[in-house]
Order: structure tokens, then sequence, then C-alpha cells
């Protein structure tokens, strides 16, 4: 039982921190929460479902598609919603507020053309289990998980070794002086943008064929906006680490307390680290940038 | 008759608790996506009162109003602090909406997701005429006082606000108190005027609306918002047909407002300056 609540509780964690990932990736960047990162989730899963029903693609196929999916469309977001304003520096308030509205307008605009049914994802693994130290194991879990964790694990490789990857870290400590060195900012938050999207659509089928899908699942990401804070705003390591410990404290209370005050839960957990810890487990400070 | 009154009356309701975020977003420049929570708390505080206590209705209110205030301060004071990005509260804000909607749903003292039917329906025209006319007079009186002045000049520049003498965690807190004690108002009278209320009714597309109203009135105006707002809840009345696509077109509205015109309607101006000068809304803000 407590291993089962483990694995579950590690596997809704790395959902939390693919999701926790792309939107500190923005962060990082942009400085601003980029709360349409829900909506974009909720499309990668539209995009995967229909991938998977209409075309009876293989999950390897329909990751890969989903990945494309919400990539094109977070970038297309910023084009349309964020560069304007980026580029006339309006301040973040104006940001959050363009993302909220983009949030909003996604996600009623999937309501009012496919409908607030719930859909529900092929059986990919058929409920398959497997056995580990006597308890069962769901195979689900376990491969998302491991996947999350691969996927993390390829982000860091990215931004630590490429050329792009060490554009997009001088971006985050100087946006500026990276534009005068000759790196295209443009360009950079479009491959920003584009990772972060990747993240989402592979959050979305996740997500989407552990629950369902429907108008309104983007709403999870307020998980990881915590389990952001929690790990430190704009440190991809800490989104990592904030997304596994919430979701497996989130399993453990639903399992041994009560699963209704989950959600409370995980509030008053926020509220407690911006008490004890507001820069997070690897943050760099909370403070506003001047 | 009694269709146009009830409608009035709703953009009344809606009217106060806009003029609370438009104190706290239009004018402190922070962001929240959760002040229907507090229009939850002023809504539950001051039916329970009288549902099961009956308490008088003005004190009901009041109580209701007081309520909101208290969770606005136990939700600001870790996440306000000046060394904090604005960020933090936005997230925090958003988590306690659902958190709140959770517990409302769950308690038995709300009634559960079932919502609590058959308050009592004391809110009239007059009553929220007089709210809605001491609202707009208390806010106005507070943003010309030392405290409203602080929080505008937070919004213009925190830092340079700081290095002036500002402190900015005390003027956050207040902002936020104010503002969330005008929802909670609000939301006393919506209680005792639809006489039913329920967890659902305070979502973030509650949230998003009232939000809108502000952003599309125009920041750092007290009645852009507020035309704003009743337009808002007038206008899907007269066109039910739209009802499913209203939250769309909030969304985009949001967008367009912020590529195109981020002032708003009459942002950095009042509706009377229009008729004095001819002039108003031209005033350009630095960004």
């Amino acid at each position: 039982m407590f291993l089962q609540t483990l694995i579950t509780g590690l596997s809704i964690g790395g959902i939390y921190s693919l999701m926790a990932v792309g939107y500190s990736l923005v962060f990082s960047v942009l400085n601003f929460s980029n709360f349409a990162h829900g909506a974009v989730i909720m499309l990668g899963a539209y995009v995967g479902l229909a991938l998977a029903t209409k075309l009876n693609l293989g999950l390897g196929l329909v990751l890969a598609g989903s990945v494309a999916g919400a990539g094109i469309i977070a970038v297309l977001n910023e084009r349309l919603a964020y560069s304007s304003l980026r580029r006339r520096k309006a301040p973040s308030l104006y940001l959050m507020i363009s993302a909220m509205g983009c949030s909003v307008f996604l996600e009623n605009m999937v309501y009012a053309t496919i409908g607030s049914r719930f859909y529900a994802f092929p059986e990919f693994f058929g409920r398959q289990v497997i056995s580990l130290w006597g308890s069962s194991v769901s195979l689900l879990d376990t491969g998302a998980f491991v996947f999350s964790l691969l996927a993390i694990w390829g982000l860091h490789l990215f931004v630590g070794r490429t050329r792009t990857g060490i554009a997009i870290r001088a971006g985050v400590s100087d946006m500026t002086m990276c534009s005068l060195m000759g790196v295209d900012l443009d360009r950079l938050i479009a491959v920003v943008f584009l990772l972060a999207g990747g993240f989402a659509g592979v959050a979305g089928v996740f997500l989407g064929i552990k629950y369902l899908v429907y108008p309104t699942m983007g709403w999870v990401t307020n998980k990881a906006y915590i389990a952001a804070v929690i790990g430190g705003l704009g440190s991809l390591p800490g989104a990592l680490a904030g997304g596994l410990i919430l979701g497996v404290v989130e399993t453990f209370v639903s399992t041994y307390v009560s699963s209704v005050l989950r959600d409370v839960f995980s509030f008053t957990l926020l509220v407690a680290f911006l008490v004890m810890r507001p820069e997070g487990l690897f943050g760099r400070g909370g403070e506003e940038k001047v | 008759m009694d269709y146009i009154l009830s409608i009035v009356i709703l953009g009344g309701i809606n009217m106060v608790a806009v003029l609370g975020l438009s104190i706290f977003t239009g004018f402190t420049g922070l962001f929240s996506l959760g002040h229907a929570a507090f229009v939850a708390v002023g809504a539950y505080t001051s039916a329970i009162l009288t549902y099961y206590y009956f308490v008088n209705y003005y004190l009901a209110l009041a109580a209701g109003a007081a309520a909101a205030g208290a969770v606005s301060l136990i939700i600001g004071a870790p996440t306000l602090r000046a060394k904090l990005r604005s960020d933090y509260f936005a997230i925090a804000v958003l988590g306690f909406g659902e958190a709140l909607r959770v517990l409302l749903e769950n308690l038995d003292i709300t009634n559960g997701a079932r919502g609590l039917p058959g308050i009592d329906s004391f809110t009239t025209l007059p009553i929220v005429a007089a709210c809605l006319a001491g609202g707009v007079f208390v806010a106005k009186n507070f943003l010309r006082s030392r405290w409203g002045v602080a929080c505008i000049a937070i919004r213009e520049d925190p830092v340079a606000a700081e290095t002036a003498g500002v402190r900015l965690f005390r003027t956050r807190l207040l902002s936020l108190v104010v503002s969330a004690v005008y929802c909670g108002l609000s939301g006393g009278l919506l209680a005792h005027f639809l006489s039913f209320i329920q967890p659902q009714m305070f979502t973030l597309v509650q949230s998003t609306q009232l939000l809108a109203a502000v952003i599309a009135g125009g920041m750092g105006s007290i009645s852009g918002p507020l035309v704003a707002s009743f337009v808002f809840i007038a206008l899907p009345e007269a066109l039910r047909v739209a009802q499913m696509w209203r939250l769309v077109a909030y969304g985009l509205l949001l967008v367009l407002i912020m590529v195109f015109r981020p002032q708003g309607l009459l942002g950095y101006s009042e509706l009377s300056s229009l008729f004095r000068r001819g002039t108003g809304g031209k005033e350009e803000r630095r960004s």
C-alpha cells in the first residue's frame, strides 16, 4: 500500500513537474507568470486525443504529434498576445492579464466549438500492472514518471550543453545584454515557447490518459504554479523537485487523511512555503528585478 | 419591469465588487484572479448569519465585508511582502480560490455543493444604490488620502515609491483589504438578492468578469470600470443567445485591450473629465 501510494504520487508529481518546467522556463526568460500555460496543456491533450481516436496512432506518435501541436500553439500564443507587449516593455501586469485573457479565450473557444463532453483516450496499456515487492503498480504510472524524468533530463542537457541553451541562460540573466551580444531575441523566445509548449503537450497527453480530456482540464496547472513556487520560481531543478514533492504529499494526504482536503492542503503548503522559505527550494531569491 | 429592475440591481451589486478590484488592480497595479473568492466569503458569511442566526441584515452585511477583509489579510500577509514579486500573490490567490471552493462544497454549514436556498431577500434597489454611492465616495477619498497616493506611486514604480518613503508591504496589504471589503459587501448584497448561493457561483469565471470590467473600463479610473461592468452585466442579459460566447469574448477582449489599448476605455481619467475638458482619456501613460 505504501509503495503503491508512493508510485502513484511520483507519477502525478511527474506530470506536475512537466507542467511546472514549461511554466518556469517562460517565467525565467520573460519574467511574468504565463497563466495561459494551462490552456496550452488542454489543447495539447485535444491534439493527442484527435490523433489517437481519428487516426488510430500509437502512443509514441500521439506524444510526438501533441508535442508539436502544443509547441506551435504556444509559439503562436506568444506572437499574437505577448510579443507586442514585450517589445514596448509593458509592465508584467499587462503580460499577466493578456495571458489570462488567452487562457479564458482558448478554454471557452474549445467549450463553445468542441463542447463540454468528457473524452477518454483509448487504453494504451489496458490497465496493466506490474508487481513490485508484493504491491501492484500500474504500468501507466511508472511509465509516466520515467518519461517525465527523461524529458526533464533532456531539457537540462539541452539548456546546459547546446548553443541555443547557452543563449537561453544568457537571456535569463540579462535580456538586453544578450541581445547586444548578437542573439536574436525573437527567435530565442520562440524556442523557449516551443519547448514550454512541447512539455505542455506531453503533460496534456498523460493527464488525458490518466483522467479524461475536457475543456477545463487545464485548471490543474494551478498545482504546477504551486509546485514552481515550492521549488523556486524560474528554476528548472526546482520545478522538478517541487512537482514531485507536491504530487507525493497530495497522494499521501488523499490516501491516508482525506481526499476532500487534498486541495486545501496543497494551498496550505504553498502558504507555509511563502512564510518560511519564499525563495523556494532552489530559488534565486524572489525579489523583483529592478 | 421587474426583469429590468433585477438587471439594474445585479449590475449595481457587481459594480460594488468591481470598485474594489479597481482599487487593487487599477490603482495599485497588482494582479488578482481570485477576487470572486472574497465575494464568496462575504456572501456565505452574511447569508449564514441571517439564515441560521437571524442576525439583522445590515449587521450581517457588515460582518460579511469584515470577514472578507480578514480573510484577505490572511492571504496577503505572507504573499504581499515587499521582497516578493507580485506573481506570488497571483498564484496564491488562484490556489486560495480553489481551496475555498472545496471547503464550501464540503462543509455542513454551507450545505455543500447544493448551496444555501431560501435566504431572505432583503436587498433592494435603494440599498444597492446607497452602498454603491457610499462605496464611490469612500474610494474617491481613499485614493486622495496619503494611502491612496502611495498605492498609485507603487503602481507607477515600486522602487521609486519605496525610496520616497512608501512602505510597500503595508500599502499593498491595505489596498488588498480595502478591495476585499468591497467584494465582501457585494457578496452579502448578492446573497440577499438572489436568495440562493452555491459554491459554483464564485469561480474563476466570476473573477475573470470582474477583472475584464476593470481592464476594459480602464486602469486608474473609477468611473470607467463601473460603466464597463454595467455593460458586461446588461449586455449578455439582452443577448441571451450569445451566452456561450460571452467568455470567449471576455478573453479576447482582455488580450486585445492589452495589445492595442492598455489604458482601456477611460484609462487614468474619469468620466467627468470628458465633460469638463473634452479631452479626457487622452493622457497617454509612459510605460
